[in-house]
């Protein structure tokens, strides 16, 4: 062990002195990063002790962690001590009107189909907690919840309100000691959300009016946790179609989810945050670390996801398949235009016997953006008659753009079945003549086939989360053909 | 990238004791070439598994093992036997422990002006040609092992084929490791040119003459000229106990046809890299392999294809059969570089496992920056055809047989692309007895 | 309705048109036959605005505009319809919602509402009815899957739900047999109408007999170098292009 280790190591046993000087009443740390910031964090957020140990931890675990370079992307080394790592949820400036928000942002919401109070609440016309309140589906969403046993609440409020509950399943899919980015996260997480479903409740609706009035404001290092009991069932949608801007270039987010015996989470995303602009200016860094584990027998984790924003997108939704039959899915939709980079896929690691997974993405590359596809199928030694079917489809628009496939398959059973396959294509010149000839033009025509590539996973979305995906494709694509 | 260091010293004065053994070979132009391998070697050290390109291969020993650089050895005809191939015809150079042996070898018949002698009298006789080659193309500068074997390069084989000539009678060259008191490596390199419109066929082949924990790190540079047709076969069947390295450098000039045909049955640790670049517009390239493991086999296999101009067609196919404790590594990369439309490629990696304890580590790996291009690529693993078995053995053929002719008629896509006939047949054959020394597919298993 | 005069096209730097002169008015169907590589799929596809055809010389005007330079799209819109030779196939994209997305496309284009999905439905069941066509094909990708028989049933269904004023038909009877050649031939003859011109190119005779031609033109080498009524399409029948060439050799000589 090098001496710079041994350091480290020492530094990471050694016991949190609760000296700290900041001030606590101010609204917002000092730019940097350092285990006073931490412990200002969490006594902002009055946590318990355990939880701050546990932020502690990760922060020094941290400390002795390299950023990963091993994904196919490139941007300049980002400089943690310059971020600020907590202020106080700000109101958004209100605005008047509706006409005093940015045109373009208005155009893709009308584009988009997406209604005028929830236009009003997206663009910081009208608060957010106004919303909620008006909107009486909310209301009544919430008491049926309630009803059935259903917890789903900030993260911040379920620390408070179910503490053994966090304190039990926090950490126990994604360790703080995860990765670079989780560790992060796990040091310095602002909010998120915590969703339980008792045994054997089915929840009765998507989690996503709701939180889609909610996740406006989640921040920079949001912590999501989900924990499906024995037999129980919940779809939950993330993120939202409009276009999202945020002064935080990195976001590092970390989700978990949790299948216990016969249980099924399905989960949704659809991110559309800033890209940057043409030249690659600005634009949100994503890295994010989204993991479920299967931990039951018979249990499913379905993830979905439709990818179209960000400058920079580093993110692998895995399912640890530990039970015996457990299911794990992964459908994605990625696209990157202008000069993005996504650099995403899955991990299915098959532990248990019987267990089954499914890949299939979609990656789209026009522009300068570059789309690669990485994953990992892993059959452990004891997984018994394990199979997984991938399937990796790129399609690329023009000629500044590239497609990457980097999958990684490793195999220690003999009654695995693992089938992968992948293909590269453009869109077809006859088939934009096709379409031209029965008088469609070009950048529709494009539109259309590229959300037919897309279809599989479209199909995977909840209804009207679908219809939106489609059309952000297109409105993505704008520009970018011909 | 996180490197073991050999110990500086050790690489030095070995290399200072190669220097002073090579007497008349120091042609300065050549030595140069060592030296600057040299400087690599000792930059580049010996790959850890943080590597990504030697993740799943741990070659961590190779920098512990002190092995000696191999000397000549007498080597009686007879033991050669069953590495000779029957109804080639053509000539055969015989490579003992690395040195070429002119005793062993003999000329077979070839048209005029096909080369095919040592690397080693072809450098010392001035052969501007060799010059005009060597080094050119092998990645000596990222690497390791290229860098190494560059260091202490002396002799191989240098194949040339002159313009339009049709060298029909495949070139065979053997390479041979006698048993030796200390663990010895022998540093093979192989220069392979074909002009404009040449046809040839090149059967490079290593063998272990006894047991033992040898080390062979070959390097084969091959440069295709305009419209070529080269068919370049390789089968190792080294010591069960030996380290197999070999790196093949390919470069296709427009509207060459080159098919690479890797077969790996011996080795207890085997890598291979074979890179393909489509240099030329309308270039047609295979890049198949075959291997079978057992026992602590570990095989691994990289390859690379390179397109780099228009309107390339490329075909892969790589299939491993894993017995007992064996474990594969397949690592294919398949590069479309910008302005290389309506390229065409297509890879395909199929492992068979056949024993609780085998095990593979697959990558087939894409990288396109062209949009008008087809690539597809699959991997599976899987086990063989149960329902196939039993038909089989419900006509009568025993458990083993019937195993062993499925698992042959699996090798069957990669076996039938080998150009010349005996020469398939001959593959099939080893193959085949390869197969009898596996746990699963032993007679009566 | 269409004027072309003196048309040459190339494609790869290949001259294919050698000076094409044909005029078609409303209400008319002609046909177009001719050898293989004579250029009568090139005729369709430069119509149509394929962009991979350089028109080098002549001129088509349509409707009194200059057709060659409008964009593919702008053609359809105009009422420019080709059935393709060899329709496209364009997976996860619905056929009905393609075809719904065209009819708006040119709806739009000539001042008229959108369709509603629902009115829409009712009108492709009628024209399904026309082309005695299976419902479940509407529900498939474009093209994806379809047998050659139903891809060209499919063209001739877009043809009848997007209404074009001028139907170009590309060797639709290729590949078809005689039972589906008699409702695809059903299916034209149903839209034949005053305000519409038909534009059959064909290698065979065979279509000719279910879909009657008021004029026929041979195209040879890029030139049409006879024209005549329904009759001459018998006459090629029987004696075949090499005959028809060398009488008009002569004829020329």
């Amino acid at each position: 062990m090098t001496t710079e280790t041994k350091q480290i190591e020492e530094l990471a046993k050694r016991e949190y002195k609760w000296g700290f000087v900041s001030d606590i009443e101010a609204d917002s740390a000092p730019p940097g990063l350092n285990e006073e910031i931490v412990a200002f964090i969490s006594h902002k957020k009055d946590e318990p002790a355990w939880l701050l140990d546990w932020r502690i931890k990760a922060y020094r675990k941290w400390l002795a962690m390299d950023a990963p370079e091993w994904p196919n992307v490139h941007y300049p080394p980002i400089d943690y001590q310059k971020i600020v790592y907590y202020s106080a949820p700000k109101k958004k400036k209100q605005l008047a009107s509706l006409d005093e928000v940015d045109p373009e942002v208005r155009k893709t919401f009308d584009k988009l189909g997406i209604s005028l109070d929830e236009q009003k609440m997206l663009a910081g016309v009208v608060a957010v907690d106004a919303v909620i309140d008006s909107v009486s589906v909310a209301t009544t969403f919430k008491s049926k919840l309630k009803e059935l046993g259903v917890i789903f609440s900030s993260f911040s409020e379920a620390v408070k309100e179910h503490p053994d509950l966090i304190k039990k399943y926090l950490g126990s899919v994604v360790p703080y000691s995860d990765n670079f980015y989780a560790t992060l996260n796990s040091a310095v997480f602002s909010d998120g959300s915590f969703c339980y479903i008792p045994k054997g409740v089915r929840c009765p609706m998507e989690l996503s009016t709701y939180f889609r009035i909610n996740a406006a404001n989640t921040g920079q290092f949001e912590r999501t946790l989900i924990v499906a009991e024995e037999g129980a069932y919940v779809s939950y949608l993330e993120g939202c179609t409009a276009p999202m801007r945020d002064e935080n270039q990195l976001h590092a987010a970390v989700v978990e989810l949790l299948a216990l015996d016969r249980a099924q989470i399905k989960y949704s995303t659809v991110q559309n945050w800033y890209p940057g602009d043409e030249e690659g200016r600005g634009g949100i860094y994503n890295f994010v670390t989204k993991r479920g584990k299967c931990a039951g027998a018979d249990s499913k984790i379905s993830w979905t996801q439709v990818e179209t924003g960000s400058a920079i997108t580093w993110k692998y939704p895995s399912v640890v398949l530990q039970g015996d039959r457990s299911v794990g899915e992964f459908y994605s939709v990625a696209l990157t235009t202008k000069r993005q980079q996504a650099d995403t896929g899955t991990k299915m690691i098959h532990v248990g016997k019987d267990t089954k997974s499914t890949i299939v993405s979609k990656g789209i590359s026009a522009g300068r953006g570059q789309n690669s596809y990485r994953g990992l199928v892993k059959i452990a030694k004891g997984a018994e008659n394990a199979r997984n079917f991938s399937q990796c489809d790129s399609l690329l628009i023009g000629q500044r753009c590239g497609a990457h496939t980097f999958p990684y398959i490793e195999v220690g059973n003999p009654t695995a079945t693992v089938e992968h396959e992948a293909s590269t294509s453009k869109v077809g010149e006859d088939q934009i003549f096709y379409c031209n000839q029965r008088g469609i033009d070009t950048e529709n025509a494009v539109s259309m086939i590229v959300n037919g590539f897309c279809k599989e996973i479209f199909n995977e979305l909840p209804m009207e989360f679908a219809v939106e995906a489609q059309k952000l494709l297109g409105i993505s694509l704008e520009g970018s053909v011909g | 990238m996180r490197v073991l260091k050999e110990d500086p010293e050790a690489l030095l004065s070995r290399f200072a004791a190669f220097e002073s053994g090579l007497n008349g070979a120091k042609t300065a132009w050549a030595h140069e070439l060592r030296r600057a391998g040299l400087g690599h070697a000792r930059e580049l050290g010996i790959p850890t598994t943080r590597n990504e390109e030697w993740r799943y291969t741990n070659v961590a020993r190779l920098a512990k093992d002190a092995f000696e650089l191999a000397a000549p050895a007498p080597v009686a005809p007879e033991a050669l036997k069953p590495f000779g191939f029957s109804g080639l015809g053509g000539p055969r150079l015989v490579f003992v422990n690395g040195h070429f042996d002119a005793q062993l070898s003999s000329a077979g018949e070839l048209p005029k002006g096909v080369v095919a002698e040592s690397l080693k009298a072809r450098i010392a006789a001035g052969d501007a040609r060799v010059q005009a080659h060597l080094g050119r193309y092998a990645r000596q500068a990222e690497h390791p092992f290229v860098a190494l074997n560059t260091a202490f390069l002396l002799d191989g084989a240098f194949v040339f084929v002159p313009k339009g000539v049709q060298a029909e009678a495949p070139i065979h060259l053997l390479f041979v490791t006698t048993e030796s008191a200390a663990p010895a490596v022998s540093h093979p390199r192989n220069l392979l040119v074909f002009e404009d419109g040449a046809r040839a066929q090149v059967v490079e082949h290593y063998a272990g003459l006894s047991g033992g924990a040898y080390f062979t790190n070959a390097v084969t540079e091959a440069a295709v000229g305009a419209g070529a047709n080269v068919d370049h076969t390789k089968l190792q069947q080294e010591s069960l106990e030996a380290t197999h390295i070999a790196s093949a450098e390919i470069r296709l000039a427009r509207d060459a046809r080159y098919a690479n045909h890797s077969i790996s049955l011996g080795g207890k640790l085997t890598r291979n890299d074979v890179n393909a670049k489509l240099d030329g517009e309308r270039v047609e390239c295979t890049v198949n392999g075959f291997y079978i493991a057992n026992a602590a086999q570990h095989v691994d296999n990289h390859t690379i294809v390179d397109h780099a101009q228009p309107h390339g067609r490329s075909y892969e196919v790589y299939k491993g059969v894993m017995d007992d404790e064996a474990v594969a590594v397949f690592n294919g990369k398949i590069f479309v570089r910008p302005g290389a439309q309506k390229t065409d490629a297509k890879q395909d990696n199929k492992h068979l496992l056949l024993s609780r304890a085998a095990e593979v580590q697959t990558k087939p790996q894409l990288e396109i920056f062209a949009d008008d291009v087809k690539c597809t690529h699959g991997a599976t693993v899987g086990q063989l055809d149960k329902n196939a078995l039993f038909y089989l053995r419900a006509r009568g053929i025993g458990r083993g047989e019937a195993l062993r002719l499925l698992t042959l008629a699996f090798a069957e896509d990669v076996l039938k692309e080998i150009g010349h006939e005996a020469l398939r047949a001959d593959v099939a054959e080893r193959v085949h007895r390869r197969m009898e020394a596996t746990t699963a597919l032993r007679s009566g298993a | 309705m269409l004027e072309i005069k003196n048309l040459q096209a190339r494609i790869e730097g290949k001259q294919i048109l050698k000076g094409l002169d044909l005029t078609i008015n409303a209400g008319e169907v002609h046909a177009i036959m001719g050898p293989n590589g004579s250029g009568k799929s090139t005729l369709a596809q430069v119509l149509c605005g394929r962009e991979e055809y350089e028109v080098t010389g002549g001129s088509a005007t349509y409707l009194g505009k200059d057709l060659l330079e409008l964009a593919p799209e702008e053609r359809a819109r105009a009422g420019v319809f080709l059935a393709f030779q060899y329709p496209v196939e364009i997976p996860g994209v619905g056929n009905t919602y393609f075809l719904r997305t065209a009819l708006n496309a040119i709806r739009a284009h000539r001042g008229e509402e959108e369709l509603d999905a629902m009115d829409f439905l009712e009108l492709t069941r009628k024209k399904m009815k026309l082309l005695k066509m299976d419902e479940s094909l509407l529900k498939r990708s474009v093209n994806e899957g379809f047998s050659g028989g139903e891809k060209k049933r499919n063209e001739i269904f877009q043809m009848a739900v997007l209404e074009p004023k001028l139907a170009i038909l590309d060797e639709t009877d290729s590949g078809l047999d005689i039972d589906a050649l008699k409702i695809v031939a059903d299916g034209v003859n149903s839209l034949r109408a005053p305000d519409r011109a038909i534009l059959v190119v064909t290698h065979y005779q065979r279509l000719l007999d279910y879909i009657v031609p008021d004029f026929v033109h041979v195209l040879y080498q890029g030139r049409i170098i006879r024209s005549g009524g329904k009759e001459l399409a018998l006459e090629l029948e029987a004696k075949g292009y090499a005959d028809v060439e060398e009488q008009t050799a002569k004829a020329g000589g």
